[in-house]
């Protein structure tokens, strides 16, 4: 029976590492991709030297931070300043043991797959204002505070995005959200959802335009200030982990996730992975060039942005969405 | 069935351990916490017992907004222990007679007194649905709709009550208006006159 357990026990943990250490690689990656496209929008090359076109400059970085001192503020709350990367970190990496690459790969499958989604993109929140309160310090006090309205506030609107999209599904799993995709994708019917999805994921990872929370020009860098070495690179890469994972909610809620563009011959035989990276790396270029074109919003027009155009427009669009369904009798799951 | 009850043990333990810390911590943001980390084992409780959907709604509403405004307000108001101590023999009398109504509610349900003895459940949760997510919507939305609705009334009442109380009109207040400044016009805001030489110009405004 032990053995059986540690059956179990190795094979999960074999699964899980098969899964962590490409998201891990992904997100290096990715900070490479977000800073050459920085630099292409603004006439630069960006990073360039380490390594074959620049790509293991994240790797340095890291390697840099790592050998850094890492400084904690004597006035600080130490368990909870050392905690707040931790969480930022494992929250964002937590979400991807539901993240379906195919039609059985996956780490689990849960029933309630998009609301556990949801739940950790929620706790999301934490980290950072638990990095803003134990720093006993001015500004990422005020960046925190920013960050927990922010954040607080297009949850309201993405909850109800998924409500919308739900509708068109009839089931919380995952892998049935991609199936129900196979005919057309719902960023067509419901292309206006998937713009203030996108709106409300920059928010939600406090990119730009909504970075409001680091805010360098004003808050120096929001939550962040007191925080060096390990234990900035973890705030940063996770906060990339975040982007990641938003943009793998995306495809999967909006671009068919691993499903290929066209069922015939040629799109067909590319595997069903390499189609959902495709598109969590074409909805992350777009992420990336919105930090690299769009200036930062104040903060009241952030706020007025998220209750007073998204909420009421994705509540009229959930309405909207139910009864056209219910009218033309296309609800699914009808017993 | 080992390993079940293993975590079931672990959770349930951490649960009352952060409750019992939630009281007795004297932070009060250390508090909040502690009542985080009580409310993410009890929705892991929710979980092991098969309520998924439960469980994943005490996250998101719980942890993911109800928690974080109590730590916003927490953490802005500079709260003196002194002064909220002065009065507690005043007040011990009403908070030991609230405890002993929630005991004595307690009490009932652990030796499960029935009111009426022929009480029955009305179409009590079947396991006939396919999930969990789906049996509590049906149980609500078809058997319990009027009392979901009158909840739901409530609640819109108590936000109303809540935005009217704190709602305050300023009328110095300089407010931006998105549609009038989008469409704004030059004619409407730049002229061009033509000055005759030492004259000048009067401006009527």
């Amino acid at each position: 029976m032990i053995s059986e357990y540690l059956n179990i026990i190795f094979f999960d943990s074999l699964k899980i590492l098969a899964l962590l250490v490409p998201v891990l690689i992904a997100v290096a990656l990715i900070v490479w991709v977000d800073r050459r496209v920085w630099g292409l929008v603004q006439l630069r090359k960006g990073p360039n030297v380490v390594g074959p076109f620049g790509l293991l400059q994240t790797a340095a970085d890291a390697l840099k931070y790592i050998f850094k001192e890492i400084i904690i503020p004597a006035g600080s709350n130490k368990i909870i300043f050392i905690l707040a990367p931790v969480v930022t970190m494992s929250l964002a990496l937590l979400a991807w043991a539901v993240i379906p690459f195919g039609d059985n790969l996956y780490v689990t499958n849960i029933n309630v797959g998009i609301l556990y989604l949801f739940a950790v993109s929620s706790l999301g929140v934490y980290g950072i204002i638990m990095a803003g309160w134990a720093s006993n310090s001015k500004y990422p006090f005020l960046g925190a505070l920013r960050s927990a309205a922010q954040m607080v506030s297009y949850e309201v609107s993405i909850g109800l995005i998924i409500v919308t999209v739900l509708l068109c599904v009839g089931s919380l799993n995952l892998v049935d959200i991609v199936l129900a995709q196979k005919n057309i994708w719902f960023a067509i019917p419901l292309f206006p959802m998937f713009v203030i999805f996108f709106i409300s994921a920059l928010a939600e990872t406090n990119r730009p335009p909504f970075d409001l929370p680091e805010a360098e020009a004003e808050l120096v860098s929001g939550y962040q200030t007191e925080y060096s070495g390990m234990m900035y690179a973890l705030f940063w890469l996770g906060e990339y982990a975040n982007i990641l994972l938003m943009c793998a909610l995306g495809s999967i809620l909006f671009l068919g996730g691993w499903l290929p563009l066209l069922d015939i011959a040629p799109f067909n035989l590319i595997p069903s992975p390499l189609w959902l990276i495709f598109k969590i790396l074409l909805l992350f270029i777009v992420f990336a060039l919105v930090k690299a074109i769009v200036p930062r919003y104040r903060y009241d027009q952030l706020m007025r942005l998220g209750w007073k155009v998204f909420l009421p427009l994705s509540l009229f669009w959930v309405v909207l969405t139910a009864s056209f369904l219910f009218y033309f009798n296309l609800l699914p799951n009808q017993s | 069935m080992l390993a079940h009850a293993i975590i079931f043990y672990f959770f349930s333990f951490v649960a009352i351990v952060s409750s019992i810390m939630v009281i007795s911590t004297k932070n009060t943001v250390h508090a909040v916490f502690f009542l985080i980390l009580d409310f993410v084992s009890v929705s892991c409780l929710f979980i092991m017992l098969g309520a998924e959907f439960l469980g994943m709604i005490t996250l998101i509403v719980y942890v993911g907004a109800v928690a974080v405004l109590f730590l916003f307000v927490v953490m802005m108001i500079n709260i003196d222990f002194a002064e909220l101590k002065s009065g507690f023999l005043d007040y011990m009398p009403f908070g030991l007679l609230v405890g002993l109504v929630i005991l004595i509610e307690l009490g009932m349900m652990a030796v499960s007194w029935k009111y009426k003895p022929d009480f029955v459940v009305k179409n009590p949760i079947t396991t006939t649905a396919a999930s969990n997510t789906e049996s509590i919507g049906l149980l609500i939305y078809t058997d319990y709709i009027f009392f979901f609705q009158l909840a739901g009334f409530i609640l819109l009442v108590a936000m109303i009550g809540a935005i009217v109380l704190t709602f305050r009109r300023k009328d110095s207040l300089r407010r931006q208006d998105i549609t009038k400044q989008v469409s704004r016009e030059r004619e409407d805001s730049v002229e061009l006159i033509e000055v005759a030489s030492s004259k000048g110009v009067r401006i009527n405004d």
